[in-house]
């Protein structure tokens, strides 16, 4: 399996429903707890592995708002075990999740610099890097009904951008999306070859109707036209 | 969602989560106004993870991001511990407080009550900000005997609901919805985060899946408007023209439905024309008052009515009594074709190209008509006529804040949903479908309540719909008679209250000065309050004797807001998780439009500290001032508490503040007599009550015999009749003769109103410059060329604080936003500190300057300010030192007129309060002003039980991570990769 995440960048309106559910779930489970500096004071900040970012493309007033949420991509080729000098980062054959064991984090930051998707960080206070662990502590887990076996991120979306399955299955729902959809990873030229993708907006001329007859130009006011309106019979 | 089979589980992982000892409960989220449903786990009595529910009707198992910080809002240190007494001796707002218990409050609260209920009852002035239990505090309300109660409806989105309400019977949000499944084309008009969250996003999902197309017409690029497919950067308080042009081109080109007209609206009545003389624009009725309509056939005006006659549409006749009528539908046409509404004229107004309006007009046609679509049912219409099918038009629309809050909005939204209208996509497939108990008759049948006596109950609710003169809540000289003067000839159709107003003018006296103001859940001291300074002032202000001009503040609220600091005594209320509650179909529905829906909240955590929910207060108040609903007749409390409440009381038979499981065994939907065990078959439910329509009831509810006949028997309508929504709303022509001295009956008294009454109580939609910015250009003022507006973040939205440990990280600053072409003309760059001035002050405010502002437009996120040691936050908080409000720049009354008296900056038809007309000015500060904004903020030290000094480190958990080590394979492998 490559389990991995595939998010829809058509629908993804930028709510950080996802990053605070990462965070709310993951402050109390395998990760946690994920500090928060200063929470209530100058410069709050903390530990999320799940971030939300937004820019813009084009320019006024063809200029468009994108959200890209950003977490491990949990790559083949994951520089993050490559510079990992203790051991601790490593990603699992059986899954391709990638992890840090806590025990053996030195919080070195290595791999924090290494990743070209800053997706780790470092927590100060357990002096260890927390990553997304694609909530490895939820997906297995059967007692859980099947449907929440799911990443925290995943079932939060309000906006059903957030995929999670199985890439290297060819039938899954994952898999499907990003063909059907061209999905495609980020970075490709960094060369660690991401297990996430993201699907770009859908072209809005597919869902546009075709255009109507055009109306006739520079239709000034009509008033006269109500009475030309001959009236037909329309039983009530 | 597919999750990895079990067949593929690895057999390295263990079991992470420790789940012996952990507990989930059922409850309703209220992070937002939404009222999602939320599946809480809780561990050691603390709470692990909310997530949504999957089986609510509201939320379908997603969760936005307030609600997943539920967490930081329950364990916020800005909670309020004990109930507090401003010092004796001390000044009000210092800040200064003893903690007091509850008895010695409710002592002290109950005795000023009953004095104030037995000399005059409207000497208590009690409003709400945004709790959402109005079905209980009105109740409370009337029972009191004061008809100064509101919601704060008044300055939030009162222009929708009553447009919507004038016209359709239900309008949006609450009251309806876009036919998310089957809509083709859904276009959004204005700020939309606030109302709706998790639906909407959902929603815009499902739209965008099944392929359909999404405009998004608003000034701001942000939010939901970034995924839309087409982006119509519009003027601020300009959709009203817009939907007025895109209504001329759809009338020219012959665009419209004619049928549905003529059968569900009441676009083919005739009008009376006559101007100049009683009874002009009024519609022409028989002696029976039934309206009347010319047949075709017959050629003849007959009882508009009947089914199986044949109205015309368009034309002028001459009535029985030889005087001149035109059907309303020629009245609309005609008001539409004017060159005052074409393409062009819209483009100069609006900043939208004329040919952009053209194409949108167009694709609305061509969706509406050429992509209808059809769902194969039989149903039964209100004259008994069987159809195989419903016809649907897939086009939808959604506005709220952003043409809320404008004081034309309530002409925009009546714009927008005559647009609606003209293309037959109201209640049908895949248009604007109707959540019941709506649609209601247009408008509902219930009038404000005006009379009050000492130690008596109103005769009906404080609010309602006038239809008439009559119904307003003025004295013989026609003088308001409630504080915020709400159903006066300032605003006739004030269905929501005028909160806005109320400090104002309790201060003023104008029209009488109260006694107590009492607030819930407001914040009526910042970002709640137009002109947010003055009115801290006026909290304060004293008359010549020294003595406060409003004596005596009561605030409710969980945590240290900026008006606790101002109240005289504070009751702390408890957080959403702590607390029974009930979401009503009595008060604002969480139906959806294929069946009504309800909800409850249960206590699942102890309360922390010595608080109380304000519903149990309310309970018991009612009790101890022997409010005969809340006591028995020996004078004994009627309820034990409001879970008991709840399940018992009966606003009629049969009809309580949960319509589910009703009747003694639970087998009674809707209407039944009370279940003792109802509560606990909400708690077996999943906290929520949903009731789904046959197929053959959903659509067309307004002419569908069989659900009208069942909404008839359960109650939400007093009779099985058809409901005739209301191209033309004759109601404010009855308002308007009024204002022109030809109406037998009540005249506004003063002549500005009588002016305003005149030109805006219009019975077809207009549209008008906002009345601040007209003013201010007519007064000469200096010249101010931007629109400023705000809006909430979505992480934010309605979640009535931000010091959200959570929430914060991800916005604890808000900027002023401009267009940067714009920005960069005037020698602006991002991150410069800038001056914003209105004709009401100004402040300063750092700039980012960005693509998606439409160019004549700034904008901030609003409600990120706050005042320094407030929220539990340290006053070195960047909301307090680098954040502002906009509130401050904004008046809450216009520009003053020689001769004039004071005018409350609102719609005039509504009264809703006009935040987005402001028109500023921005310029460079100087050097030595960059880096903080202004106003200051005074420090303010938190009250016993608040803490706001530092803390460095907040690690919240609900048990120890178990660790997830390395199998030894990984380790030699070192993973699976070369
Ligand atoms: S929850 Fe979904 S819509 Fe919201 S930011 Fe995350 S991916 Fe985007
Ligand atoms: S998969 Fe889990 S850990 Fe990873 S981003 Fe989503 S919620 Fe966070
Ligand atoms: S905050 Fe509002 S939208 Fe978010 S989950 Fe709670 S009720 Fe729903």
């Amino acid at each position: 399996m490559r389990l991995g995440l595939v998010i829809d960048l058509d629908t993804c309106v930028g709510c950080h429903a996802c990053a605070v559910a990462c965070k709310q779930w993951n402050t109390s489970g395998t990760l946690g707890p994920l500090s928060d500096y200063e929470p209530y004071g100058a410069a709050p900040s903390g530990v999320w592995v799940n971030r939300v970012r937004s820019y813009e493309q084009g320019q006024y007033p063809h200029s468009k708002t994108v959200n890209l949420p950003l977490s491990c991509m949990h790559c083949d080729r994951p520089p993050c075990v490559d510079v990992c000098p203790t051991g601790a980062s490593y990603k699992r054959e059986a899954d391709g999740v990638v992890l840090v064991d806590d025990a053996k984090c030195m919080g070195c930051n290595y791999c924090a610099w290494a990743c070209p998707y800053g997706a780790r960080e470092l927590d100060t206070a357990s002096g260890t890097m927390k990553k997304c662990t694609l909530c490895i502590d939820r997906i297995y887990d059967t007692r859980l009904p099947e449907a929440e076996r799911q990443p925290a991120c995943v079932l939060a979306c309000p906006a059903n951008a957030r995929h999670f399955g199985d890439l290297d299955d060819p039938d899954s729902e994952v898999s499907r999306l990003v063909r059907e959809r061209r999905g495609y990873p980020l970075l490709p030229e960094m060369g660690c070859e991401p297990v996430n993708h993201y699907l770009p907006p859908r072209p809005a001329a597919a869902s546009r109707p075709p255009a109507a007859a055009p109306a006739e130009a520079g239709g000034q006011g009509r008033a006269a036209a109500v009475q030309e309106w001959a009236n037909r019979i329309v039983r009530r | 969602m597919s999750a990895v089979p079990e067949s593929e589980i690895p057999a390295d992982v263990p079991e992470l989560e420790p789940r012996e000892g952990q507990q989930v409960r059922y409850t309703t989220c209220y992070m937002c106004a939404c009222r999602c449903g939320i599946k809480v786990t809780l561990e050691n009595g603390r709470v692990r993870f909310i997530q949504g529910n999957p089986d609510h009707p509201v939320n379908r198992g997603v969760l936005c991001a307030k609600g997943n910080a539920g967490i930081m809002k329950q364990y916020s240190r800005a909670k309020l511990r004990a109930p507090l007494r401003r010092k004796p001796g001390s000044e009000r707002g210092a800040g200064e407080f003893e903690e007091i218990s509850w008895e010695e409050a409710l002592d002290e609260l109950t005795e000023r009550l009953r004095r104030i209920r037995a000399e005059d009852p409207k000497k208590l002035a009690y409003f709400t900000g945004r709790d959402q239990m109005q079905a209980l505090t009105g109740l409370w309300a009337s029972q009191f005997g004061t008809i100064n109660w509101a919601a704060h409806g008044g300055f939030c989105s009162v222009n929708m609901a009553t447009a919507g309400l004038y016209t359709l019977g239900h309008a949006f949000w609450e009251f309806g919805d876009p036919d998310w499944e089957r809509t083709r084309y859904f276009v959004l008009w204005g700020t939309a985060e606030d109302h709706a969250s998790n639906p909407f996003k959902r929603g815009i999902d499902q739209v965008k899946r099944n392929g359909g197309r999404f405009v998004a017409v608003n000034p701001v690029r942000t939010g939901y408007q970034a995924v839309a497919d087409e982006w119509v950067p519009i003027r601020p308080g300009t959709d009203g023209m817009l939907a007025m042009a895109l209504g001329h081109c759809l009338l020219r080109d012959g665009q419209f439905d004619w049928a549905y007209l003529v059968r569900y609206t009441n676009a083919p009545q005739l009008v009376v024309q006559t101007p100049g003389e009683p009874g002009d624009g009024l519609i022409l009725r028989d002696e029976d008052g039934a309206p009347l309509v010319w047949d075709l056939e017959q050629e003849a005006c007959v009882d508009g009515r009947q089914a199986e006659i044949a109205p015309a549409l368009f034309g002028a006749y001459t009535a029985p009594d030889g005087r001149p009528v035109k059907t309303a539908m020629t009245l609309l046409a005609e008001r539409y074709l004017d060159a005052a509404y074409a393409p062009e004229r819209a483009a100069e107004v609006c900043g939208i190209p004329a040919a952009d309006i053209e194409r949108l007009a167009a694709e609305l046609a061509h969706v509406a008509f050429e992509e209808a679509i059809e769902v194969p049912c039989e149903w039964t219409d209100w004259a008994g006529r069987k159809h195989d099918r419903f016809i649907g038009r897939p086009v939808s629309m959604h506005a709220m804040r952003g043409v809320s809050a404008h004081s034309n909005g309530f002409q925009a939204a009546r714009a927008i949903h005559t647009l609606q209208l003209l293309l037959g996509s109201v209640e049908v497939p895949g248009g604007h479908r109707a959540k019941p108990p709506y649609p209601r008759p247009v408008p509902p049948p219930a009038r404000p309540a005006r009379e009050t006596a000492p130690d008596t109950p109103l005769g009906g609710s404080p609010l309602g719909f006038p239809v008439a003169p009559e119904d307003l809540v003025v004295d013989a000289a026609g003088e308001p008679l409630r504080i915020d003067k709400a159903f006066s000839w300032q605003a006739p159709l004030s269905a929501h209250g005028k909160m806005h107003t109320v400090i104002t003018n309790a201060v003023a006296g104008d029209p009488y000065p109260i006694d107590t103001l009492m607030l819930f859940m407001a914040n009526m001291a910042w970002n709640s309050a137009m002109n947010t300074a003055q009115i801290q002032e006026l909290l304060c202000a004293k008359d010549e004797q020294g003595a406060y001009r409003l004596p005596y503040l009561v605030v409710s609220d969980a945590f240290h807001s900026e008006t606790v600091q101002f109240a005289d005594l504070v009751l702390p209320d408890t957080t959403y998780l702590e607390r029974y509650d009930c979401i009503s179909m009595l008060d604002r529905p969480i139906s959806e439009p294929d069946g009504p829906a309800d909800a409850i909240r249960q206590p699942i955590l102890e309360p922390e500290g010595d608080v109380r929910p304000w519903q149990e207060v309310m309970i018991e108040l009612g009790a101890r001032l022997g409010l005969p609903a809340f006591t028995n007749d020996d004078g004994s409390p009627r309820y034990a508490g409001y879970n008991d409440f709840i399940v018992h009381y009966e606003r009629a038979p049969g009809i309580g503040f949960l319509a589910g499981w009703r009747g003694a065994d639970g087998d009674k939907p809707l209407r039944g007599e009370p279940n003792p065990q109802q509560w606990q078959r909400y708690i077996d439910n999943g906290a929520f009550f949903k009731y789904e329509l046959p197929l053959s009831q959903q659509f067309y509810k307004f002419a569908n015999k069989g659900y009208l006949e069942w909404a008839h028997e359960v109650g939400f309508i007093g009779a099985a009749e058809p409901i005739v929504m209301a191209l033309y709303a004759e109601p404010l022509q009855r308002f308007r003769l009024a204002g022109q001295g030809l109406y037998d009956g009540p005249a506004p008294p003063d002549a500005t109103d009588a002016e305003r009454i005149a030109a805006y109580c219009d019975p077809l939609p207009l549209f008008y410059q906002p009345l601040e910015e007209r003013r201010i250009e007519a007064d000469g003022h200096p010249a101010y060329p931007f629109h400023a507006v705000t809006q909430r973040p979505m992480t934010m939205y309605h979640a009535w604080d931000s010091q959200n440990a959570w929430l914060r990280q991800i916005l604890a600053q808000n900027h002023l936003y401009m267009n940067r072409a714009r920005g960069e003309a005037l020698g602006l760059a991002d991150g410069d500190w800038v001056w914003v001035e209105s004709h009401n002050g100004r402040i300063r405010a750092q700039l980012r300057l960005m693509e998606g502002t439409q160019a004549d437009t700034v904008w901030s996120w609003n409600g990120m300010g706050k005042q320094a040691g407030i929220w539990g936050l340290e006053p070195g908080a960047p909301e307090a030192t680098r954040g502002f409000l906009v509130n401050h720049l904004i008046d809450d009354r216009l520009p003053a007129r020689e001769g004039e008296k004071p005018l409350s900056n609102s719609d005039p038809v509504t009264g809703q309060a006009a935040w987005y007309d402001l028109r500023v000015r921005v310029y460079k500060a100087a050097p030595e002003e960059q880096g903080s904004a202004y106003p200051p903020s005074p420090t303010f030290r938190p009250p016993p039980g608040v803490e706001n000094g530092p803390l460095a480190l907040l690690r919240y958990a609900t048990h120890r991570a178990r660790e997830l080590r390395r199998s030894l394979r990984d380790t030699l492998t070192r993973g699976g990769w070369q």
